[in-house]
């Protein structure tokens, strides 16, 4: 299988494709959930009912705080698609019930930024 | 994974609410790094304590949690937004204090030691080498694997606090033997040798490494350096460890160009209004260090000096704190410099500090401008 789910769920939205990975507690505004981080390629964009798509989680291990916030502040992604699931993530979105998953390299590299997808975070796949 | 009964039955709620949210965070963490079980863990490190970081949703989420959580193990916890002790002296509005105060008693509602601290590694005994601890703060569990000869995974937040719940963590990545050891090196080609450089090594390090990183080129670290060093890295990547020598596998170096770049993606401005020392807190023997370098100097601007409570004492009874109240420096306990809500954009232009991870969270999260240099060039400049 080329897509392993982490944290279950089905979801329908736009892909927002990230190159930089995120420090969740450093980048992202937990009011709004837009990237105030102006290194970050995603700077300016809001993370609210996307599917989020980016390599890998760093940085401060209260980013799993952040991931919790903007979930309870109702401008979460829906879903996030990662190469690595890194541990803040990964408990973030385990604690905020936002599906995850770590998709294989070809998989990963197939989504394009913008592009309607449907991740089944059920059975492990990207429609 | 597999489960034990126990752990399963806890995982569907058996035993209650909380431990079935706990189970699903370790069950999720477990899964996304492969692991195949869990294993017992003798301490937790937790973050997450500061408001200014978790917010009104993790205030609330701290409050409900702890009417019937109780920790399993030893929990330890990071940096509150300020010192309570001096926060009057500050112009901070009450709903921040109200708030930070709800978030402390929850943690020690729940039994947390009131440690207020980002260098456990340095104020509690150690565990005997080899054990499993459960450590969240980046730059604690950097040093507690590469320096304290403990076991961890660089955990999350809520990782963490699952563990301190249950006493257990996922049996995965820098738990594992394998995978302490690495696979790439970084020779260390810049000649600059001070906490600095060891510092912007870290960031450049978390970069490029994996789970493990080889420093080479270093014959030693005093305990600032090293401190740095783990901030820097816990701060850039997903690294969490480093070992000293030679590694197989790829060498790359870090010379004095890339330590400029690293600087200039950092550093944002020439100066600043006010000094701050202490990402992560000093501890005893930095402050120390600190009033040996001063040399009767004073500080031409405002500095704040962070440390952990538990060196309270033995600051006043050396009289370290006389000598740096003297200097014009103010001490302040249970908090740091990463997100501290005394520095903020409305009073303050630009921040002068000599750590790397403060300069990231000051300019990200704090939105100030940051002047980045070592402790020497701080006194060399900044004082008189």
């Amino acid at each position: 299988m080329t897509i392993k789910v982490i944290v279950k769920g089905k979801v329908q939205g736009i892909a927002l494709v990230a190159k930089n990975p995120m420090n969740f507690l450093g980048a992202v505004d937990k009011k709004t959930g837009k990237i105030r981080d102006e290194k970050h390629d995603l700077f300016g964009k809001s993370l609210a009912e996307k599917i989020l798509v980016f390599p890998y989680g760093v940085g401060s291990s209260v980013g799993a705080y952040t991931i919790y916030s903007i979930k309870s502040n109702k401008c979460a992604p829906q879903a996030m698609i990662c190469l690595k699931a890194d541990l803040t993530t990964a408990s973030g979105c385990a604690l905020a019930n936002i599906p995850l998953v770590v998709a294989s390299k070809d998989e990963y590299d197939s989504i394009k930024d913008g592009a309607k997808i449907i991740l089944d975070a059920e059975n492990g796949k990207i429609l | 994974m597999d489960l034990t009964k126990d752990e399963d039955a806890a995982l569907k709620g058996e035993q209650g609410e909380t431990l079935a949210l706990a189970y699903r965070v370790l069950v999720a963490v477990g899964e996304a790094t492969n692991a195949d079980r869990l294993l017992p863990v003798e301490w937790a490190h937790l973050s997450g304590i500061n408001y200014n970081t978790i917010g009104d949703a993790g205030e609330e989420f701290l409050a409900k949690l702890s009417k019937d959580a109780k920790f399993k193990i030893k929990t330890t916890v990071n940096p509150m937004g300020f010192d309570f002790d001096t926060v009057a002296k500050y112009d901070l509005n009450d709903e921040f204090i109200t708030k930070q105060k709800s978030i402390k008693n929850s943690y020690e509602k729940m039994g947390a030691i009131p440690s207020f601290s980002c260098i456990p590694y340095e104020i509690f005994d150690l565990p005997k080498n080899g054990t499993h601890v459960s450590f969240a703060e980046s730059n604690a569990a950097i040093y507690a694997n590469s320096i304290s000869k403990l076991k961890t995974n660089k955990e999350g937040a809520f990782s963490a606090l699952a563990s301190a719940l249950t006493g257990k963590s996922p049996f995965s990545d820098l738990r594992k033997d394998e995978t302490r050891n690495p696979n790439l090196t970084i020779r260390m080609k810049a000649d600059k040798k001070d906490e600095l450089a060891f510092g912007l090594l870290g960031y450049y390090a978390g970069k490029v490494a994996g789970s493990s990183v080889a420093i080479s080129g270093v014959s030693e670290l005093d305990r600032r350096s090293c401190k740095s060093l783990c901030a820097g890295m816990g701060t850039s990547g997903a690294c969490g460890m480093f070992t000293l020598g030679d590694a197989k596998g790829e060498t790359i170096d870090f010379d004095k160009k890339e330590m400029q770049k690293t600087h200039d993606e950092l550093n944002t401005a020439d100066s600043g209004d006010i000094i701050t020392l202490g990402s992560p807190q000093l501890g005893l023997d930095e402050i120390s260090d600190l009033t040996g370098i001063l040399k009767g100097r004073s500080f031409k601007k405002r500095c704040m000096v962070f440390c952990p409570r538990a060196i309270q004492e033995q600051t006043r009874k050396f009289g370290y704190a006389k000598e740096i109240e003297r200097a014009g420096g103010e001490i302040l306990y249970d908090c740091c410099i990463c997100l501290t809500p005394l520095i903020d954009k409305k009073n303050v232009d630009g921040v002068i500090t000599n750590s790397v991870k403060g300069a990231y969270y000051l300019r990200t999260s704090n939105g100030v401008d940051v002047n980045l240099k070592s402790l020497s060039q701080i006194v060399e400049e900044e004082t008189k």
